[in-house]
């Protein structure tokens, strides 16, 4: 969690057109120093774009960024303190891994030694000391990244921008650098602004995410937030796994809301701003936040019909057709001390909620 | 054919080395007739006795490079002084040949990289325009080129017409003259090739550049100009080896005094006076000099050494 909440970049109102065509509707967030902030949403939802502005390759339509309070929309991108990690790495092809971690600093101005030294410091950080003197050309996908980041590192920029950096690697490499970059993070104390369409990663290593989708900004939080109090069904739907169920409310009583679906089953769940009895809104039911018994655990819960179990390995995900109302997963964790039970298809089962499971969704 | 598929690997592979040295025929005839045959034709003339109504007797000798590096006097009986008047030919020859070529690259360029960031549909036809000139035969272009550059020529009535200069500049029948001659006759070498390599150059590159604080001089002399170089020498060159060995310019544009060493290899060869073995002997010398060039310019290059 941010230590200080002195602003490193500030969006305000950030509007971006491409022609007739809007990639960014009016954006507007802070992102702390010192913080891991991530940009997350599918492909095409502006995530580049956004940080291509900040970076200074694309103009400001409407609106304005600052940096740690200063405009700096004026600014060309090479006289702004921000480095960026390229998506492809983008490593000059005909210097050497050394003088590629150098650049920076001799464009700065720095003397020849310091330089060297400097880049062997932020080569050190990547563990590729040794590769110095090899050409890109020679390197695997994963060291290349990392003398990408090297590179970015070594001027010590106030802001790092780092566009899907990972996607290129296979998942146990992308793991190792996730955690990798986190600690990185901290260690230098550089504020990341990370972009990913990968949620898990997203969650996994940011102090806040941004939710993005179709150029705007649907959520803004810790991880915990995001994926425990998502605002709506996008963010819902995009974050984890979810069962997402439309209801009616019929009553609101001491910030609980008295809710059934189809089928006339009855749930109630925390109340939330801007809803109404009469309503119909959706329901947001984590799979884990769920579990089955043979007889209802209390008058509330849900009964239907196994369909389904599916082992995959941690958990097992069983799907359950409500009686007379939609399917349903349920993920079980298979640890000794878990509580995956194997029901036959068919069985019929209740669907029971833990306290704090359902989450209405506005829109 | 039940066996046939047992040994169809080896009929197949047999078929396909018979097909290929079929295939490759023309390819040896071409090289054969075109290249080869020429070039030892040359190379055998230059080692014969000249035959005084042009044509050679076949009698070995080294008179030709001798007549090409050597004065031994009015009768060939003084001790043997180096002859300058070839090798300053050749000197005359390189110079304007090379300003050509640094002209070239320097219109080249800039023409190459604009048509290389056009949108991809626009890009064909600048290459198109670029090219329409080369329709027309390199006598007529050069024709043309005196007609624009003459003192009586648009060039400089119209620098006149508006005051830069108050009477013709008198290119014509100078180095210049034959300079920009050349660069008329051989631009489009320069600019394709180095088209082609900036089309291919990773833009990325230069907003990498430019993120790691490099202001765009920079970017163009430190990670653009490196990452083209390829299409640079190979613009350079095929600028470079034809105007060394031109004679229309230096014949059209120039005067006595811009006399290139195609010129005077075409006297060599021209009606009765000529001495076909000494200009066989100059143009084995002007093609070693290209071999060493090119060897020279392919050797792979690691960076700019600073
Ligand atoms: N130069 C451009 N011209 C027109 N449209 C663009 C341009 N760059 C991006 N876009 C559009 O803007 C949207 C957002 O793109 P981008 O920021 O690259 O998305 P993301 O990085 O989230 O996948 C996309 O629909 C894309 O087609
Ligand atoms: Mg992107």
């Amino acid at each position: 969690m941010p230590q200080n909440t002195e602003i490193a970049i500030d969006v305000r109102d950030a509007v971006k057109r491409y022609g007739p065509f809007t990639a960014l509707k009016k954006i507007s967030l802070s992102i702390h120093d010192n913080e891991f902030f991530t940009l997350l949403g599918p492909s095409g939802c502006g995530k580049t774009t956004l940080l291509r502005m900040i970076a200074g390759f694309e103009d400001v339509t409407e609106g304005a960024i600052f940096l740690y309070g200063e405009g700096i929309d004026a600014l060309p991108p090479h006289k702004r303190p921000i480095n960026t990690v390229f998506q492809n790495y983008a490593l000059f092809p005909h210097m050497s891994v050394l003088e590629n971690v150098g650049f920076g600093l001799e464009m700065l101005g720095k003397s020849k030694a310091e330089a060297r030294a400097r880049a062997g410091e932020a080569l050190e950080m990547v563990q590729l000391s040794q590769f110095a003197t090899r050409m890109p050309s020679q390197l695997s996908g994963g060291q290349q990244q990392r003398v990408a980041l090297a590179r970015a590192l070594a001027p010590r920029p106030k802001v790092l921008l780092l566009d899907e950096p990972l996607s290129a690697l296979d998942l146990k490499l992308r793991k190792a650098m996730q955690v990798e970059l986190k600690h990185l993070q901290r260690e230098t104390g550089i504020t990341f602004i990370f972009v990913t369409h990968d949620q898990e990663e997203a969650l996994t290593m940011s102090d806040r995410i941004a939710v993005m989708s179709a150029g705007e900004l649907q959520q803004l939080g810790e991880a915990r937030d995001i994926y425990e109090r998502p605002r709506n069904v996008f963010v819902a739907d995009f974050i984890g796994e979810t069962n997402l169920m439309e209801v009616t409310v019929d009553a609101i009583n001491g910030g609980r809301a008295q809710c059934h679906l189809g089928g006339g089953h009855k749930l109630t769940c925390d109340a939330v701003e801007g809803i109404t009895p009469g309503a119909k809104v959706h329901m947001s039911l984590r799979p884990e936040r769920l579990f089955l018994s043979v007889e209802p655990v209390e008058n509330e819960s849900l009964t239907g019909r196994v369909r389904e179990m599916i082992y995959i390995g941690t958990d097992t995900a069983t799907i359950v057709d409500l009686d007379g109302g939609p399917q349903f997963t349920v993920r079980s964790s298979n640890s000794s001390r878990g509580n995956a039970r194997t029901f036959e298809p068919g069985t019929e089962v209740a669907v029971n909620m833990e306290h704090g499971a359902g989450r209405l969704l506005v829109d | 054919m039940a066996g046939g598929a047992a040994t169809g690997g080896s009929v197949q592979s047999e078929t396909y080395r018979e097909a290929r040295t079929w295939l490759l025929l023309p390819a040896w005839v071409t090289l054969g007739i075109l290249t080869l045959a020429p070039l030892t034709i040359m190379l055998v003339y230059s080692f014969l006795t000249k035959e005084f109504r042009g044509g050679v007797i076949w009698e070995f000798s080294l008179a030709a490079y001798d007549q090409f590096f050597f004065d031994r006097g009015l009768f060939g009986d003084e001790p043997p002084r180096i002859e300058w008047t070839y090798i300053g030919i050749f000197w005359r020859s390189i110079w304007q040949a090379g300003a050509a070529t640094v002209l070239s690259l320097l219109i080249g360029f800039p023409t190459a990289y604009f048509i290389a960031m056009r949108p991809q549909k626009e890009r064909a036809l600048w290459v198109f325009l670029v090219t329409i000139p080369y329709w027309v035969n390199l006598l007529i272009r050069t024709v043309s080129m005196k007609f624009l550059l003459r003192d009586e020529g648009p060039l400089n009535e119209g620098l006149m017409a508006i005051g830069l200069i108050s009477e013709p500049l008198g290119i014509v029948n100078t180095n210049l003259a034959v300079q920009l001659g050349l660069f008329y006759s051989y631009l489009p070498f320069m600019v394709l090739p180095i088209y082609a390599a900036v089309e291919r150059y990773n833009l990325a590159l230069s907003e990498a550049a430019a993120d790691l604080y490099a202001p765009r001089w920079t970017i163009l002399r430190r990670i653009v100009l490196p990452s083209v170089r390829p299409g640079i020498v190979a613009g350079c060159i095929l600028v470079f080896v034809p105007s060394l060995g031109s004679f229309l310019a230096p014949d059209l544009l120039g005067g006595a005094k811009t006399f290139m060493i195609g010129s005077l290899i075409e006297e060599q060869f021209k009606g009765n006076a000529g001495n076909w073995p000494f200009g066989a002997a100059a143009s084995m010398i002007l093609l070693t000099m290209v071999l060493i060039l090119l060897i020279l310019s392919a050797r792979p290059s690691r960076k700019g050494v600073r």
